[in-house]
């Protein structure tokens, strides 16, 4: 190589002959990675509880699809559709997509990206996961003596008199939200604390902008949560008269501490998933993201706001029509900063270079799929159209094309971005884009006919239907099976790509954050010496090297910190 | 209906042609007053929908052709950040989201407020099915009003949240236990309606269905009035069979031998019943009569009991006329 790098302490970050010590084969034996304090491994640990529940939740989802082939009885009875379809919500809200994102590429990345060993607090992130499987064990306990028939919902006081498994499932839930604030406070301990040399608030990732934007409500909503679960169990256990009015209680007021917790819930979805746009498109389009401060103050805002709009659930439960306007306003107000965030990301793509690698083939659908989202999102907003629009296959779709269309579309970009750092492998580029199509195709299929039936009044948790909505949900099964067909593929050449990939370089697509500055996979300890940020989107500053097949910085000293390093 | 047919429809639908019939591509037909304002702001959201998402997919599609790596060519410069376009594409969407929150607010004012000189109906929701009591007092399982005139709903249900949803209405509204709930609507259209329950309640709630019934003019009172007489103009077994339709029993009680939530009443009376508690009882009058009144005293061996008590909800005379339907040596076999 032409430029040697001339370190303080004159070692190399990155190095490039490749070392067989890293964090994957560092210490041996289940034990090691149980009780391991390494974010990475962590993180990967993660990623794979997390999608196990995704692989759960989704045979749900094909098997609710699969009942809904006909009206009446096609494959399982009544009881069994509804335990199914809040166990798919349960499972999918509870187990996978509220911890998704943080949780997996959040914990591998967050660390890296601030050139730092670990996590701030390496043992409450341990105590994290053990708190996620303990959760997730309840929810299986709750599976098994007879699952839960309320919908994920839990509305009062249909889940207080129902004879199904509602407290194991909803204890499994409470647990699961101390999982979550445990990951939430951790990062927001890591970002102040842990920013290296040169690293201003204003020159963090966008990455992690969103993820201290999502810890926020971690911390701050998720605790609601858990006073309204346990308030739950003790009406079911004790006959506390707190919600069922045959007891004294109001079933509204359930709602309202519900949607306090679970409307911002949504942005700690969601918030991560934009998190990891702001890093793909910026990289793909080989530009500096535009618009940056925008998009950082937005993620801060959406955070903010998602307090303030949970009575838009409620339209229609017969709260006053003074709260009703109130709510309504405000939630318009959420619909900006979302706005602006997907104008900044077309504006990145302006006289870029564009790479539609796979990571950029899911950016786009994400920008494709979240329009839709984010735009069925003003029929729901506003008063007078939401009142038909409620509870219909209307809101399902919106869901989905937000949190699916979304969250999951950019989750599996961001899987595809850092895979080959997490695991230090190349995948089959060829698959993945034939599996994307699929997953674009079957999407659309699936959840744009549920705009169509909701909005001719085609109620939602419906084992039953009207001849006259046929069609809508057979075309959307027929859908779900190619989304299926999308994901089985993907699981094919991932997991091949483990043993078979080819050895991925330190930084695959010449992105300029500090997690491509150490190896793939990264060494135990990160980095070999002490970092310090530049401009985390000063791609220039990055040339590609045909022999490593990847790129490396035109000057790497200038991602080393300039005080002695701690060896 | 075949794919080839869904195909057509879609077309059809997507053409925007009119189909009074199904409504449009998007929404069932209009049959309320307010139904015209709702559709109408949705539509007005939609064309901003469609130019939004045609703007955003384009100028990525044109991007993505036109922008596309090159061998051996970088990323053109272009500045990072512009003051002027970012607030132009922050300022846009906050007025058109204060302009689509008005009107939604606007229309939503109306659907809230009934006019005065309304028809009152009460509606009560149970586990699963809906009953509509007449100012008259008489309880129907479906809602039939008549046309042009308005109709407030006095809303309550008896177990847990259901929700009020006509589609061709445009209206919806929660029915709450422990509190009454309101709705209103002006009927624009003589015909037959769908009426569903939106909230989510248990095992038959896609069953828990009702048919909205718009009587043309000068035809409602004259139904109301047969329809009210029906103990006295109907024999016993008649007017039993129609009670065990109407008020509910008949979601959870077969006629076909098939047990549902409950026990079939095919041939029930006389039949020996092994109870829950181990005892054997043989079904009469008076175990039928405290099973409708006390209903989980005495529950049959391999049931919940679940079912909610009609105590104050059925007269005397109508509970003989179940009796006597239940009685009756066919077994009710006779179809309506």
């Amino acid at each position: 190589m032409a430029e040697e790098i001339s370190a303080p302490v004159g070692v190399a970050n990155v190095d490039h002959a490749g070392s067989d010590d890293n964090y994957l084969n560092h210490g041996k034996g289940i034990l090691s990675w149980l009780f391991t304090l390494d974010h990475k491994r962590i993180g990967v640990m993660y990623l794979v509880a997390i999608l196990s529940s995704f692989f759960l939740g989704g045979v749900f989802a094909m098997l609710l699809r699969s009942e809904l082939w006909t009206a009446g009885q096609t494959i399982m009875t009544a009881d069994t559709y509804n335990k199914m379809f809040t166990l798919h919500g349960a499972v999918m809200i509870f187990l996978f997509i509220i911890p998704g994102i943080p949780a997996t590429l959040g914990n591998f990345v967050l660390p890296l990206m601030l050139g730092a060993k670990d996590v701030a607090l390496p043992r409450l992130n341990l105590a994290s996961f053990w708190l996620w499987l303990t959760g997730a064990s309840f929810a299986v306990v709750s599976i098994i003596v007879g699952a839960v028939d309320t919908g994920w919902t839990f509305y009062t006081p249909y889940s207080t008199t129902t004879g199904t498994a509602v407290i194991s499932m909803t204890l499994g839930a409470f647990i699961l939200g101390f999982s979550s604030i445990f990951t939430g406070l951790n990062f927001i301990v890591t970002i102040h604390k842990m920013r290296p040399e040169g690293m201003t608030w204003f020159r963090m990732p966008l990455f992690l902008w969103g993820i201290y934007s999502t810890a926020i409500i971690q911390v701050l909503a998720t605790p609601v949560l858990g006073i309204t679960l346990l308030l739950l169990v003790a009406e079911r256990a004790l006959g506390v008269g707190i919600f069922d009015p045959a007891l004294g209680g109001d079933p509204v007021l359930y709602q309202h501490f519900f949607w306090f917790y679970s409307h911002p819930a949504v942005y700690i979805m969601i918030l991560p998933a934009m998190a990891i746009m702001s890093e793909l498109i910026s990289t793909f389009s080989g530009k500096h993201i535009f618009g940056y401060r925008f998009i950082a103050w937005s993620s801060i805002a959406i955070a903010l706001l998602s307090f303030l709009v949970w009575g838009h659930h409620m339209f229609t439960s017969g709260q006053s029509g003074l709260t009703n306007m109130i709510f309504s306003a405000l939630t318009f107000s959420v619909a900006i900063p979302s706005a602006v965030k997907v104008f900044n990301w077309l504006a990145t793509m302006y006289k870029g270079s564009i790479r539609l690698a796979a990571p950029m083939l899911y950016a786009l659908s994400f920008l494709f799929l979240f329009a839709i989202g984010g735009l069925t999102g003003l029929f729901l907003g506003s008063l007078s159209t939401d009142i038909h629009l409620h509870d219909t296959y209307f809101v399902v779709a919106h869901f989905h094309y937000v949190m699916f269309g979304g969250t999951v579309i950019a989750f599996l970009g961001g899987i595809h971005y850092w895979w080959p750092k997490i695991f230090g492998r190349m995948y089959s580029e060829r698959w993945a884009q034939l599996s994307a199509l699929l997953i674009f195709v079957g999407f659309n299929l699936t959840f744009f006919t549920q705009f169509v039936m909701g909005s001719h009044g085609m109620p939602r948790r419906y084992y039953n239907y009207l001849e006259q909505f046929t069609p809508y949900h057979q075309a959307s099964t027929v859908g779900s099976f190619i989304l299926a067909l999308g994901f089985l593929i993907m699981a094919g050449y991932l997991l091949h790509s483990l043993v078979r990939g080819e050895k991925a370089p330190a930084n695959p697509w010449g992105a300029a954050t500090l997690e491509w500055e150490t190896t793939s996979p990264p060494a135990y300890y990160n980095f070999k010496h002490d970092m310090r940020a530049g401009d985390p989107y000063d791609l220039d500053a990055l040339r590609f090297e045909p022999s490593l097949g990847g790129y490396v910085r035109r000057d790497p000293s200038s991602v080393l910190a300039t005080t002695e390093g701690v060896e | 209906m075949t794919a080839t047919h869904f195909g057509r429809m879609l077309l059809a639908r997507f053409a925007m042609m009119p189909d009074p019939e199904d409504g449009s591509f998007w929404m069932p037909p209009q049959v309320s007053t307010v139904a015209h304002s709702v559709d109408w702001l949705f539509n007005f959201i939609l064309a901003i929908s469609v130019f939004f998402f045609v703007l955003i997919v384009a100028v990525m599609v044109i991007f993505v052709l036109k922008y596309r790596r090159r061998e051996g060519q970088d990323a053109a410069p272009s500045p990072s950040h512009n003051m002027a376009l970012e607030i132009t594409w922050t300022v846009i969407p906050v007025v058109l989201v204060i302009v689509i929150f008005f009107f939604g607010f606007k229309g939503f004012l109306d659907m809230a407020t009934p006019p005065a000189n309304a028809y009152e109906v009460l509606v009560e929701g149970q586990k699963w099915n809906w009953s509509f009591t007449y100012p008259n007092g008489y309880v129907d399982e479906n809602l039939h009003v008549p046309v042009d005139r308005p109709v407030r709903l006095v809303m309550s249900s008896s177990d847990v949240i259901h929700s009020l949803y006509v589609p061709a209405f445009r209206i919806k509204m929660d029915v709450v236990p422990g509190r009454y709930s309101k709705a209103w609507f002006e009927a624009t259209e003589p015909g037959e309606y769908d009426l569903f329950c939106a909230e989510y309640c248990g095992t038959s709630h896609s069953d828990m269905l009702a048919h909205v019934i718009v009587h043309p003019p000068g035809e409602f009172e004259p139904w109301l009035e047969k329809a009210s007489n029906f103990l006295e103009t109907m024999s016993p077994v008649d007017a039993g069979r129609k009670l065990f339709q109407v008020r509910g029993c008949m979601q959870c009680h077969s006629m076909d031998g098939s047990a549902k939530t409950g026990p079939t009443l095919l041939g029930v009376f006389g039949r020996s019943e092994n109870m829950a508690d181990g005892s054997t009882i043989t079904v009469d009058e008076n175990y039928i009569r405290q099973s409708i009144l006390e209903p989980n005293a005495r529950v049959v061996a391999g049931f919940e009991p679940v079912m909610p008590t009609y105590q104050g909800r059925l007269k005397d005379a109508e509970i003989m006329a179940i009796i006597e339907y239940l009685k009756a040596p066919e077994g009710a076999p006779q179809e309506e």
